[in-house]
């Protein structure tokens, strides 16, 4: 597959240590992929035994699997990590608020996220079992990568057997340039969202026709658009609908305004609706 | 030709606008004139508001049968910056009020420019970020400062005062004194005003037509009138009220025309004088904005009106009003709804009362002066009075102790301190409150600047669905009210709170106000996902916030809107409706569709005794192992007298639920190809599912798409998404399983 070949997660002796792996192996099996686990720390036999007893679980598909032990700052390890071995995903997990139930990032894996050179899968709950992936919701925003991102949703939906794919045009409220003062303006406003959301429709179905019959074969296959704040309303949507799988264009390189004023992928960086996946 | 038509139709309409426009004006003119002499500016101020409001507005304006002129709430802030300028200016008397009131009409010209902008910058809704028990103390508290001022004039007794309190806490002493005036001219003038006042609140109250044809403060003015006629016509003796309780002052047209007052700048650069400017502003623009929305709620044909539009030319008519001598116009509640009930139907009957208002001042202003300011005052004491009955207090206490906490918090500070300081801390109390009940400061903080409002059409039913997620108080609630804005009230709206944590009163009533708007317009407001959110009082409005875990399955009692609708669906079809959460599920377990699925209780239930046929909100978990996010649903369960094969119908794509049925085989139905190609039909026993889709089964599933249905052999289960459903679903549901087991 071209958009997943390589496979590389960053692994840490937490107690989701043998979920993450179980997910990343698991995966990479249905992508058919190779796999690169990258430990940051010095390396010790107790450790090595543990992986490759995890890694054993999963017999045909362990000579895919590479172990790299390597200290140092752990932002710096994943990342060199990836570049040295062309690395196309890399996966991380997400940390649960304990208060309010709500999944975010953290701090080093923020880092990573907004550093790394490749597409990103962000697990908020990793499991052993394996937790079947039925509905994933993707982004159709107009955009020169989001083509690709179409593209490689539909090679992980294919490969792991989704039998939905929702692609959600989000359209910035600002788009609608009719104000909603009275009976007329609003009844110009509807109007005027009609034809946006008809012309997005169009856009998307566009982009879907050029996607090999082979990988659609099996999936419905809907489209939503929704008027919202770039990369929260998808983030939303995602939720209510409990997509298992949101998938979205990586966001272009930062500019000092982007630090200041939060950003699509900010928003779901801080609050994950649902795994994530980024693509490059 | 559309404007062709609507040319004839403003025509034809014209009697009917011109006839209202002739009655309000019979409001308008004691009212102006009291309001304008309880402001302590002369009394044709007020006359000169009405009638720069009504042309102007109803030129300019963007609403449909309101009415502008002076208003209840600025008597306060008007009458104490004029004495306060009195004051400064070294001047007594009526010298120095003149003066005064030449310096208020510099602030009113400033408060028309500042709403002028506030229109252009679309800022109609920063009304939404005031919290509407907050709202409700400030009036309630104008109303006190009105009643306490006037009721002593009313009386024949006038005083001078510093605070506001005193003049309330003076009431008593008034009523004493009044019986033993040595002078009976104040005992007549006493009289006037008590009179006037029976006739007030008794006229609402006797419903006779000829009485009726007459608005109360017009008899008020014609019994003065014939009285003052009376003494000197057929008496032959002086009018026997005090001179120093009647009207004075009242110019003639030419004089009016000649003495146009020229505002007085000089104040500007001061401090005081912007605060007097900024109260002007936000009294005149809530009192315009919760008039406006309370008159599109009489207008009979539920036209929108243009909010910003309005602001912006309730502005501008400030701006000349201030300039020609009158005061703030504002968008007056009881003079458009007598307008509204008198047939108006354009903004041509506000023209029309300002049209009439010039004529009696023409014609009748001589006679203006025989009315005693008693009489006035007593319309103002019973306007007073209904801004600040008890019962406001008493409903406000109802919806929660906490929203009377922030009733009287308002009320308090504003009658003792003054207006700004009163909202101001209106706001703070609720936002304290908040936190209190919350107890999640930081969970506030994080979210309140993020988006929180989804909103889409759903593709297979064009409902138009709201999500609401994080919290929803009068700090964000703009938010939701941009996206409901957008949605024509003709249409299917299901709003679903079952992300917010918290849900606040100002929400609450809001949601009230756009489904009776919706429901008046055709098309249906139905809010979900509150059933679990603990409630802070009995009252439907009260404030709503999500319950801890361990007390979930204990019912608090308090339903919600969507609770009480189930509930008189059940009345209705005369089944029993249970509230309480039922942990026996072993009966929906056999189903496929629940076999991944761990159920953890089925609620809101009506349904026949014996519990063959039932519908219900169930909650379950997805998945076994972990614990995937839950998800309440609405399900129709029944019974059936004889044995089907095992099978579940749906339409393709609808849910997902393929996964479920792994096992099953996608059987063909080769005589209906049309329902075969559209839906799903999986099952073991083919041949019998085969025979069991007839013509007739086909042609029902096929008008009604959106259902899933299952069958355990024995029993169906029938729901639409996976989520609650609105009442309307309910019934749309029940009426198709009804339709259904005849076929089956």
């Amino acid at each position: 597959m071209t958009h997943f070949g390589t496979i590389l997660t960053g692994i840490a002796f937490s107690p989701n240590l043998k979920a993450n792996v179980f997910e990343t192996l698991r995966l990479g099996s249905f992508l058919n992929s190779k796999v690169i686990l990258v430990h940051v720390g010095e390396k010790n036999d107790k450790k090595e035994q543990q992986i490759s007893e995890y890694c054993n679980t999963f017999p045909e598909f362990k000579k895919n699997v590479t172990v790299i032990w390597k200290s140092g700052n752990p932002v710096d390890v994943i990342i060199n990590a990836c570049k040295d071995h062309k690395a196309d995903l890399l996966i991380l997990g997400a940390a649960k608020r304990q208060k309010s139930k709500r999944y975010y990032l953290g701090a080093i894996a923020k880092k990573i996220a907004k550093k790394a050179p490749c597409s990103l899968l962000l697990f908020i709950k990793p499991s052993i079992e394996r937790v079947p992936c039925r509905h994933i919701v993707v982004n159709g925003l107009k955009h020169p990568k989001t083509n690709n991102t179409i593209q490689a949703s539909f090679e992980f939906a294919n490969a792991i057997g989704t039998n939905k794919v929702t692609i959600v045009e989000e359209v910035a409220q600002s788009e609608v340039t009719i104000k909603v003062d009275d009976d007329k303006s609003l009844e110009k406003s509807t109007l005027l969202q009609e034809q946006i959301l008809e012309r997005e429709t169009s856009r998307v179905s566009v982009i879907l026709n050029e996607i090999d019959d082979s990988l659609k074969e099996g999936i419905s296959i809907k489209s939503q658009g929704i008027f919202g704040t770039r990369g929260y309303s998808i983030g939303h949507y995602a939720k209510i609908q409990r997509a298992d799988l949101l998938v979205m264009n990586k966001p272009e390189k930062s500019t000092f305004w982007d630090k200041i004023f939060p950003q699509d992928i900010d928003y779901i960086l801080s609050e994950l609706p649902t795994d994530v996946l980024i693509i490059h | 030709m559309t404007n062709s038509k609507n040319i004839k139709s403003f025509f034809t309409a014209l009697p009917k606008n011109i006839f209202a426009g002739f009655v309000v004006s019979l409001i308008a003119l004691p009212l102006g004139i009291g309001l304008a002499l309880a402001s302590e500016v002369p009394p044709i101020a007020g006359i000169i508001t009405a009638v720069i409001g009504g042309v102007l507005v109803a030129i300019l304006g963007g609403s449909n049968v309101t009415i502008t002129g002076p208003g209840n709430g600025l008597v306060g802030v008007v009458a104490g910056a004029v004495l306060l300028y009195a004051d400064e200016s070294g001047l007594t008397g009526s010298e120095g009020m003149y003066q005064g009131y030449l310096i208020v009409l510099a602030a009113v010209i400033c408060s028309g420019l500042l709403m002028l902008i506030l229109g252009f910058l679309r800022l109609g809704k920063l009304s939404n970020y005031f919290p509407s028990s907050a709202i409700q103390g400030m009036l309630a508290a104008i109303g006190l400062i009105i009643l306490g001022k006037q009721f002593h004039i009313m009386m024949g007794n006038r005083i001078s005062k510093n605070g506001n309190l005193e003049y309330l806490t003076e009431i008593p002493q008034t009523i004493i004194k009044s019986f033993s005036y040595a002078d009976t001219s104040l005992t007549f003038a006493m009289l006037s005003g008590v009179i006037s006042l029976i006739i007030m609140v008794f006229y609402a109250k006797i419903r006779n037509k000829y009485l009726q044809l007459i608005p109360a403060p017009m008899w008020i003015v014609l019994l003065a009138i014939g009285f003052s006629y009376y003494y000197e016509l057929v008496l032959q003796l002086p009018n026997p009220i005090h001179p120093d309780y009647m009207i004075s002052g009242i110019p003639e047209a030419h004089e009016i025309i000649a003495n146009i007052p020229t505002p007085n700048f000089n104040k500007v650069n001061t401090f005081g004088f912007w605060s007097v400017v900024l109260s002007l502003t936000l009294i005149a623009s809530i009192e315009s904005l919760l008039s406006i929305k309370a008159v599109d709620k009489l207008d009979p044909e539920k036209r929108r009106s243009n909010v910003n539009r309005d602001i912006k030319a309730i502005g501008f008519a400030n701006i000349i009003a201030g300039f020609l001598g009158g005061l703030n116009v504002v968008t007056v509640i009881a003079r458009s709804s007598v307008n509204v009930n008198n047939g108006a139907s354009n903004r041509s009957s506000n023209f029309f009362h300002a049209t009439f208002l010039v004529v009696f001042i023409v014609l009748f202003s001589t006679e203006l002066t025989r009315i005693p300011l008693p009489a006035l005052m007593a319309i103002l004491v019973f306007t007073g009075w209904k801004l600040a009955h008890p019962s406001k207090i008493i409903d406000t206490f109802k919806i929660g102790k906490e929203q009377g906490f922030i009733f009287l918090t308002t009320l308090i500070i504003t009658i003792s301190v003054g207006l700004i300081e009163g909202i101001v801390a209106g706001i703070f109390a609720t936002g304290l409150i908040h936190l209190i009940i919350n107890k999640n400061l930081v969970h506030f903080f994080r979210n309140i600047l993020k988006p929180n409002v989804l909103m889409f059409k759903e593709k297979d039913t064009n409902n138009y669905y709201v999500s609401v997620k994080n919290f929803c108080t009068f700090l964000n609630y703009t938010k939701l009210k941009r996206k409901l804005d957008t949605i024509p009230e003709t249409e299917e709206v299901i709003i679903d709170f079952s992300f917010c944590d918290f849900v606040d009163h100002t929400v609450m009533e809001n949601m009230a106000d756009y489904k009776e708007i919706f429901r008046k317009k055709g098309g249906n407001f139905e809010i979900i996902g509150l059933d679990l959110l603990d409630a802070g009082s009995k009252h439907p409005f009260g404030l709503r916030r999500m319950l801890p875990v361990k007390k979930v399955l204990e019912s608090t009692g308090v339903l919600t809107n969507r609770q009480q609708l189930i509930k008189s669906i059940a009345k209705e079809l005369d089944y029993s409706y249970t509230v309480r959460k039922k942990i026996e599920t072993e009966y929906l377990e056999n189903f496929i569709y629940f076999k991944t699925k761990t159920i953890n209780h089925t609620y809101n239930e009506i349904g026949k005794k014996d519990s063959v046929f039932k519908v219900f909100d169930v909650e379950f978990y997805e998945g076994e192992f972990i614990a995937k996010e839950v998800v309440r649903a609405t399900m129709l369960y029944t019974e059936l007298d004889h044995i089907l094969p095992i099978f579940s119908i749906h339409r393709e794509g609808l849910l997902e639920l393929i996964y479920h049925y792994a096992g099953f085989k996608d059987i063909k139905i080769d005589k209906e190809s049309e329902f075969s190609k559209k839906f799903y039909i999986k099952g073991e026993d083919a041949l019998a599912i085969q025979q069991l889709i007839t013509p007739e089964l086909a042609q029902l599933l096929l008008d009604n798409p959106t259902f899933h249905i299952e069958s355990n052999g024995y029993a169906l289960l029938i729901f639409t998404k996976e989520r609650l459903a609105g009442t309307n679903e309910i019934k749309k549901m029940k009426i198709f399983a009804n339709d259904l087991k005849k076929l089956i």
